[in-house]
């Protein structure tokens, strides 16, 4: 293996990690809408990602940045070939990083709704785009001869990509109402199971439908493998909910991302972003790669630095491990 | 092209805003990290209410702030690829690994670990909370630190070769990057700024309350801390800025040539006071000037030669081929007058703060104030007027945000006068910009961030007033005995009585 390949794999994790914490903080920020029934719900929500969903924000900026040093070309391309998408992308995380910090800072009912109402859609729609984005990564976008996207927005808006959306967008949330009802108590958390139940079937439904399209077009070996997985963790995940096992359904709703994620990568490889034009115009791990050295270094922080973030970031979970009810919250406005 | 109209324009004008907005949380949060942590160590070894109440006060200001300075900095580690493409391809194999590094290790320290410290007050013990806040300092320092040393390989490329057959840049040694004296005197020289700036900040703050006697033993601490804060930054920020002007002169003379509008080259050269001149045939029509000046600042003597802006366009004419390889004359000019002039403003009006309100030393047993009492400003042996006094707290809070002015207008002048290079030497801006985004889609980004930007200031400051106002909090019972255990309880066998009761802090 050669270290751009490694590399490939570093950037893979870095987007797993991303969608498997953000996935249930977007999930979240749905289900203040789709579980909450009043302000005291919606805060019990919020607040079982209080102290973490900062933190789990970095690993998109890890990925970003650690694309831009390893890859500078795929960086390039991708985001200024999306640039609409992602600049919506920024706009609803900016939005929503304020919206977590801002709304108790003030009691005034309207000041609270709108923050409320920002939240929701900040968290609804990155959760849409991002399985859109990676829908057109996978299937491949019009790449020309420069590495220049020369496609338009529309052309990102297709059916494929679209139900990568949809997929990304229920799995995040069922992830959520599995987290939900994993860290909060009282008449809440058995709302978020059954919640959870029908969001899972959801996500298993559209997951299957977009895997199996992904596999027949362009599939291998190893991803039928992984997408055997991502569809039997998501059964097990329903069926754990079900019965009332709030771990292990987030462990396999969990695992049903990283699988699905991989599913992504393994279709992708060799390439990192496919041109739809002409296939020897496509970003490949050797073609958009940086220099040996850079990628040396860059292994040596990633092996220094993703296990200590990986140790300290599990402590926080453990420190913050009570659940949640409308008993806990302090008073607003603070 | 007539740059108005030329298509990294609109980027630039994108890449400006979105930066210097962003760069208006990032010196506040840099300081009120490490401020805050202090005050709270105070707390947990001297056990003082005032230090706890000082730590709540600043820190809740500290987290409005860090907020919008979070989310303000995803756009930074996203614009490099959507609007300036070519850049990313050129430079990403030395540029990258720095900001990779800042979010692998510095990110996800200031982000983990500032979580625990907002809802770590019922959860930790005191001295693990406390270690927290210098965690977030030290992981705002290390970004700092990271983000630093990859504009300075802007400023002054090292550590790198030129790829024959990509015509890329690649990293060749990442430990010049990190430790070349422009990183060095760039980073010294911004976190120097960034405490002035936090220093001026808690002067302001406390001023404000002190004039109307308010919440006095908190502010008084506060005002010190502030203060000395500012003289030893500020004199920090004088030092580190002449050793960075003297690598400046050395590696950008037209940069600095432009920062002094001197034209042609002079021997001794003087330092300009005022000028006004005309950019096209290049000359000034107006200048007041102190002789020799210039050439102690880039060369330490009254009596060198320092080379104007038109000697420099010459030679890199000569150097890298016909063009126009001047900044905008008037923007470094004016930028590197303001960026010292607040500056210096904030840390007079520190040093005057300093001895007014001076404790102990030569200061007559009468005029000494208790630690309860609003201090009494002493000028020589007899306190300042009333009058004059309600002056001084007013002129602190008034110049509160001058640091911030001086380090927008810094970062204004030294990139712009770095044009038209975006690599100094190698990489020019107009080659930069994105290929495939067109001016409309950078007319909308750039008008969404603007407004939405506009709108967030304004709820900021707002909160920030409103939190300012409200003074620090009153301490409850909970308060002042944090738990012993990580989790949360006192390890007592108070574990049911525990079970129920609310948080210390919710969203």
């Amino acid at each position: 293996m050669e270290l751009h390949d490694l590399w490939f794999v570093v950037i893979a994790v870095l987007w797993t990690g991303y969608f498997f914490l953000e996935g249930f903080d977007f999930g979240i920020g749905v289900l203040t809408k789709l579980l909450a029934r009043d302000r005291p719900e919606r805060r019990v929500l919020i607040n079982t990602i209080g102290p973490v969903w900062d933190g789990n924000e970095v690993w998109l900026l890890s990925a970003a940045g650690a694309t831009f040093a390893a890859f500078p070309e795929w960086y390039a391309t991708l985001f200024s070939g999306f640039y609409l998408p992602l600049l919506a992308i920024l706009i609803c995380l900016i939005v929503r990083g304020v919206a977590f910090e801002y709304r108790v800072k003030r009691s005034g009912e309207r000041w609270q709704r709108n923050w409320e109402h920002a939240l929701f859609w900040c968290s609804l729609l990155p959760a849409i785009l991002w399985g859109v984005a990676f829908g057109n990564i996978v299937h491949g976008v019009e790449i020309d001869a420069d590495k220049e996207y020369v496609g338009g927005l529309l052309d990102l808006l297709n059916p494929y990509a679209l139900l990568g959306g949809a997929v990304t967008l229920s799995l995040f949330t069922f992830h959520g109402a599995v987290f939900a009802a994993l860290k909060t108590t009282g008449e809440i958390r058995y709302r978020a199971r059954s919640c959870a139940t029908w969001l899972g079937l959801l996500a298993t439904g559209l997951a299957a439908a977009f895997l199996l399209w992904t596999q027949a077009d362009q599939g291998k070996g190893s991803s039928l493998a992984v997408l055997i997985v991502a569809l039997l963790a998501l059964a097990v995940a329903v069926g754990a909910i079900r019965a009332g096992r709030e771990g292990w359904s987030f462990a396999f709703s969990g695992l049903a991302i990283v699988a699905t994620v991989a599913v992504f990568f393994l279709v992708l490889f060799p390439a990192v972003m496919p041109s739809s034009l002409d296939e020897k115009w496509s970003l490949t791990v050797s073609n958009a790669s940086s220099s040996p050295y850079t990628l040396r270094l860059m292994s040596w922080c990633a092996l220094i630095a993703t296990p200590l973030v990986l140790l300290y970031q599990s402590w926080t979970y453990w420190v913050f491990r009570k659940r949640i009810g409308t008993q806990h919250l302090a008073d607003s406005a603070h | 092209m007539d740059l108005a109209l030329a298509p990294e324009t609109l980027s630039r004008w994108q890449f400006g805003i979105t930066t210097v907005y962003h760069f208006l949380f990032v010196p506040l949060t840099i300081s009120l990290a490490s401020l805050t942590a202090g005050l709270e160590t105070a707390w947990v070894r001297t056990g003082k209410e005032k230090y706890l109440r000082a730590t709540m006060f600043w820190g809740k200001l500290f987290l409005i702030n860090i907020a919008m300075g979070v989310v303000t900095g995803i756009v930074q580690e996203f614009q490099f690829g959507m609007n300036w493409s070519d850049y990313s391809r050129f430079v990403g194999d030395v540029f990258g690994a720095p900001l990779a590094f800042e979010a692998l290790i510095a990110f996800f320290f200031e982000s983990t670990f500032i979580g625990l410290w907002i809802f770590g007050w019922d959860k930790l013990p005191k001295r693990i909370h406390v270690a927290c806040m210098w965690m977030v300092a030290l992981g705002t320092i290390l970004s700092a630190y990271f983000i630093l040393a990859a504009n300075s390989w802007m400023q002054h490329p090292v550590g790198y070769r030129l790829d024959k057959g990509s015509g890329r840049a690649e990293l060749t040694d990442f430990w010049l990057v990190l430790t070349q004296n422009t990183a060095l005197a760039q980073a010294f020289h911004t976190l120097a700024a960034a405490f002035l700036t936090g220093g001026a900040f808690m002067v302001g703050i406390a001023a404000f309350h002190l004039r109307r006697g308010k919440h006095v033993p908190v502010m008084r601490t506060s005002l010190r801390l502030g203060l000395i804060t500012v003289v030893i930054a500020g004199l920090l920020t004088a030092v580190s800025g002449d050793l960075l002007g003297k690598v400046m002169f050395k590696q950008q003379p037209m940069k600095m040539a432009a920062a002094e509008a001197l034209w042609d080259g002079e021997k001794p050269a003087p330092f300009s006071v005022f000028a006004y001149g005309d950019v096209d045939k290049g000359h000034n029509s107006v200048a007041v000037q102190i002789p020799g000046v210039l050439s102690f600042l880039a060369h330490d003597d009254f009596s060198s030669y320092v080379p104007g802006i038109n000697d420099v366009n010459k030679a890199e004419q000569e150097r890298f081929g016909p063009g126009d390889y001047r900044p905008t004359i008037p923007v470094a000019y004016w930028g590197f007058r303001w960026m010292i002039g607040f500056g210096m403003t904030s840390f007079a009006l520190g040093a005057l703060g300093l001895w007014l309100t001076r404790k102990k030393f030569l200061l007559p047993r009468r005029l000494r104030t208790g630690e309860e009492e609003v201090p009494r400003l002493v000028l020589l042996r007899a306190p300042l007027g009333a009058r004059l006094s309600r002056w001084y707290w007013r002129l602190a809070v008034w110049t509160l945000a001058f640091p911030l002015i001086a380090g927008s207008w810094g970062w204004i002048f030294t990139e712009m006068g770095r044009q038209p290079w975006v690599v100094y030497g190698l990489f020019q801006t107009r080659d930069a910009v994105s290929p495939g985004v067109s001016q409309g889609e950078v007319i909308l980004s750039m008008t969404v961030f603007t407004l939405l930007y506009a709108v967030l200031a304004v709820i900021e400051v707002r909160l920030l007033i409103k939190y300012v106002k409200a003074g620090p909090p009153e301490l409850t019972e909970d308060d002042l005995h944090p738990p012993t255990r990580i989790g949360g309880g006192h390890g007592d066998g108070d574990g049911d009585a525990q079970q129920d009761r609310p948080m210390a802090f919710s969203y």
